[in-house]
């Protein structure tokens, strides 16, 4: 490389000594040689000798980056980190720029989204791991995602209902129940369960009634047979203090066809017609369904997709207000011609916007990957102790090999792959930063 | 932020004014609902982003029994739940406020370390002239890209054979030697702009180097040096993992003391939440007071 052009504009307005500029520089560059420059050398010649720091090991340190389960895992994971992660907030931070343009209170918006800049990992990772509780009375997360399930999907009242002794019910497979003998018209069925805890019981439920005989229609009642202080009562019979299962669906079943569905009103009684004449009445499984829990977000399968996320919360804000300056400084003409040659707003932010902001948007994509290839506060703090092995990455598998699993060697290594990894964002930045200088 | 809300007000403007009376109606009406699923969408979003945090708060205001029990949002039907017991547990307990004091303590001087030894190297890198000067400043520059990771393990031997390993003067080092590219490169490029018919109108009324450098440069710098100090300072202030390694029980920041109780998340929701809020309010207040010059700090950063 030829050397810097010799400065013109910028000579010495003092004819500095050389001793003054050592002064001056002195304390910066002892502190960046011994904290900075001596460090990346150290790795790079630890990341050849083995565990003890006593034999030369070769490769030996690096192989294990691609044969060791727990770095194998950490290394797939900074992958989807680094593909996901970064793109994902880009996209965000472009939409809300763009977006928060024709609103009057951008202002605010933009001052919500861009708060969680300021806060530390480990804020982020704690509010998190209160977001992502598995519990949906606890978890927000869970809370949200329950509730719209549930509002697609009924969930059953009876999760752990089941027939008690000597009952006139049998299992029918798939957890359904079914009556051991047909019914006819006229008869009352009794339909006897035990196993719901009282504070489970559907609210709406009520002391159970013995069904009437009807002459052209078959009744009967649907219960919890369980009286609690005393047993079971008197059994496959209605005691005054057993509450009927209100909402229970009844299937009559004929040759493996429902002929008749009835629901149980809150006392338990139900009825059918003659169409039910000589069928077996059967509880679908539907009934006992347990209730939905919602995902286990913190589990091995979701662990990283979840922390992914919170990382998206925090620096989906960077990307927008990168963008929006971007955006603020874009010649309006352009947009405006646009539009009056009949460009709609999707083909002036497609054709004319995105296009314009393409180098903001590759600085800001490439500074997240960067971030992202370091991520540790997040993972460390929202990953349980049992998916922290799955949510690994290799800052975190780094800080588990130099400082809890005593191998130095294989965590310099480590060390030395990342700094691999920065090294043409380095040459970028250099080779931008050569033209200004030489000005 | 506040430096392009002139624009966003004229932007906002600018789309329905290009409405035209030649548009149909039914192209208007189609703009106010597509105008109205812009706002109803970023309102959506903004909660998004807004409930996260608010549930930290609430969950910090309530007692470890209702915690035990439910989400935070049952105090909007339940407000009597509300209590401060928590915080008061919290602030009698030394371990935490120890630890919030020794994050000022580091934080404060690896700020101003960072401002005055990069002002200084700035300076020089900027006016001062010796060999190989834009190379040397060049090599500062490769270096702000540096992963921190690479320095724990050869700088925790360095620190233990010095004897300062798990001392608040150890985590400082580290930060200053971390934040220094970044401050040498802004402060570098900030002094550079500096007018040359100033430095020199000083220099013929008599002042010399370090004159020049406190009388003139360094008044002048005031934008940069804020931008600088907020960002280093929240740097350091959110640090985890470097304060993870090089402190002790007794130098520990409040970061580090309260991952410890993060294990046993379920337990110490009560410690956790008011701790981390309270870990949390000193950087809000600053990026608050401080938006702009912590924005423009950020987009100058936007290589670390």
């Amino acid at each position: 490389m030829p050397a810097p052009a010799p400065p013109t504009s910028r000579r010495s307005v003092t004819g500095t000594r050389r001793t003054v500029a050592a002064l001056f520089l002195l304390p910066a560059l002892v502190l960046l040689g011994a904290l900075v420059v001596y460090p990346i050398g150290y790795s790079v010649v630890r990341s050849f000798y083995d565990q003890s720091g006593d034999g030369f090991a070769g490769f030996d340190n690096y192989r294990a980056l691609f044969t060791d389960d727990g770095i194998r895992t950490a290394l797939r994971n900074n992958v989807v980190w680094v593909v996901f992660a970064p793109t994902v907030a880009t996209a965000l931070g472009l939409v809300f720029a763009v977006l928060t343009e024709r609103v009057r209170w951008g202002t605010a918006f933009k001052l919500v989204v861009f708060m969680p800049m300021a806060i530390s990992m480990l804020a982020a990772g704690i509010i998190f791991r209160l977001v992502y509780d598995q519990d949906p009375d606890k978890g927000v997360a869970n809370a949200v995602w329950v509730g719209v399930h549930d509002t697609f999907a009924q969930s059953s009242a009876f999760p752990k209902a089941h027939p008690g002794r000597e009952s006139p019910l049998e299992p029918a497979g798939g957890g359904a129940f079914v009556t051991r003998a047909t019914v006819g018209v006229g008869d009352t069925v009794a339909l006897p369960l035990v196993g719901v805890a009282p504070d489970v019981m559907p609210d709406d439920a009520r002391p159970a009634a013995a069904a009437r005989p009807q002459g052209d229609r078959i009744t009967g009642t649907a219960w919890q047979d369980f009286t609690r202080g005393k047993g079971v009562g008197a059994l496959n019979a209605v005691d005054a203090s057993e509450l009927g299962y209100a909402g229970m669906t009844i299937e009559a079943v004929k040759d493996g066809e429902v002929v008749e569905t009835a629901t149980a009103a809150p006392d338990g009684t139900f009825s059918l017609s003659a169409a039910a004449d000589g069928a077996h009445l059967r509880l679908p499984a539907s009934n006992f369904r347990e209730p939905y829990n919602g995902l286990d977000w913190l589990g091995p399968s979701l662990v990283t997709p979840a922390i992914i996320g919170s990382y998206i919360w925090m620096w989906a804000g960077f990307a927008m207000v990168l963008i929006a300056a971007g955006l603020a400084g874009m010649p309006r003409e352009l947009l405006e011609a646009a539009r009056v040659d009949g460009a709609n707003e999707w083909q002036v932010f497609r054709r004319v916007t995105v296009p314009l902001l393409a180098p903001v948007l590759a600085v800001v994509t490439v500074t997240l990957m960067i971030n992202v290839l370091k991520v540790f506060d997040l993972v460390f703090i929202i990953a349980p102790g049992s998916t922290q092995d799955d949510a690994n990455v290799l800052a975190l598998e780094l800080y588990r090999k130099g400082f809890s699993e005593d191998q130095p060697g294989v965590a310099s290594a480590i060390a030395v792959f990342l700094l691999l990894l920065v090294i043409p964002v380095m040459w970028f930045n250099i080779r931008r930063l050569r033209r200004e200088v030489r000005r | 932020m506040s430096a392009d809300t002139g624009r966003v007000g004229t932007a906002g403007g600018s789309a329905p004014a290009a409405v035209t009376a030649q548009q149909s109606l039914g192209a208007r009406l189609g703009g106010w609902v597509s105008g109205g699923a812009v706002r109803v969408f970023l309102i959506v979003v903004g909660l998004f982003w807004l409930v996260p945090t608010v549930g930290l708060l609430l969950a910090s205001l309530r007692s470890p029994r209702d915690m035990a029990a439910d989400g935070w949002w049952q105090v909007f039907t339940e407000p009597s739940q509300l209590t401060f017991g928590a915080y008061e547990t919290l602030l009698e307990n030394e371990d935490i406020t120890g630890s919030l004091l020794n994050t000022a303590y580091i934080t404060v001087p690896a700020t101003v370390l960072v401002v005055v030894i990069g002002s200084l190297a700035g300076y020089a890198f900027a006016w001062m002239e010796f060999p190989g000067r834009d190379w040397w400043f060049l090599a500062v520059v490769g270096l702000l890209v540096v992963p921190v990771q690479v320095a724990l393990i050869p700088i925790a031997e360095l620190f233990g054979a010095l004897g300062i390993f798990g001392s608040v003067t150890g985590v400082v080092l580290f930060h200053v030697g971390f934040g220094l590219p970044f401050a040498v490169f802004l402060l570098r490029n900030f002094f550079a702009e500096i007018p040359r018919e100033l430095l020199e109108a000083a220099r013929l009324d008599g002042a010399g180097e370090l004159r020049l450098f406190v009388r003139v440069v360094m008044p002048l710098a005031g934008p940069a040096i804020a931008a600088l100090g907020i960002f280093q300072f929240l740097w350091v202030w959110n640090d985890m993992l470097v304060a993870l390694i090089f402190t002790d029980s007794g130098s520990q920041p409040i970061t580090v003391a309260l991952q410890t109780q993060v294990r046993q998340f379920g337990n110490n929701v009560d410690v956790l939440a008011p701790g981390a809020f309270i870990s949390m309010v000193v950087p809000l207040v600053v990026f608050f007071a401080f938006q702009r010059q912590f924005v423009s700090g950020v987009m100058a950063g936007a290589v670390k």
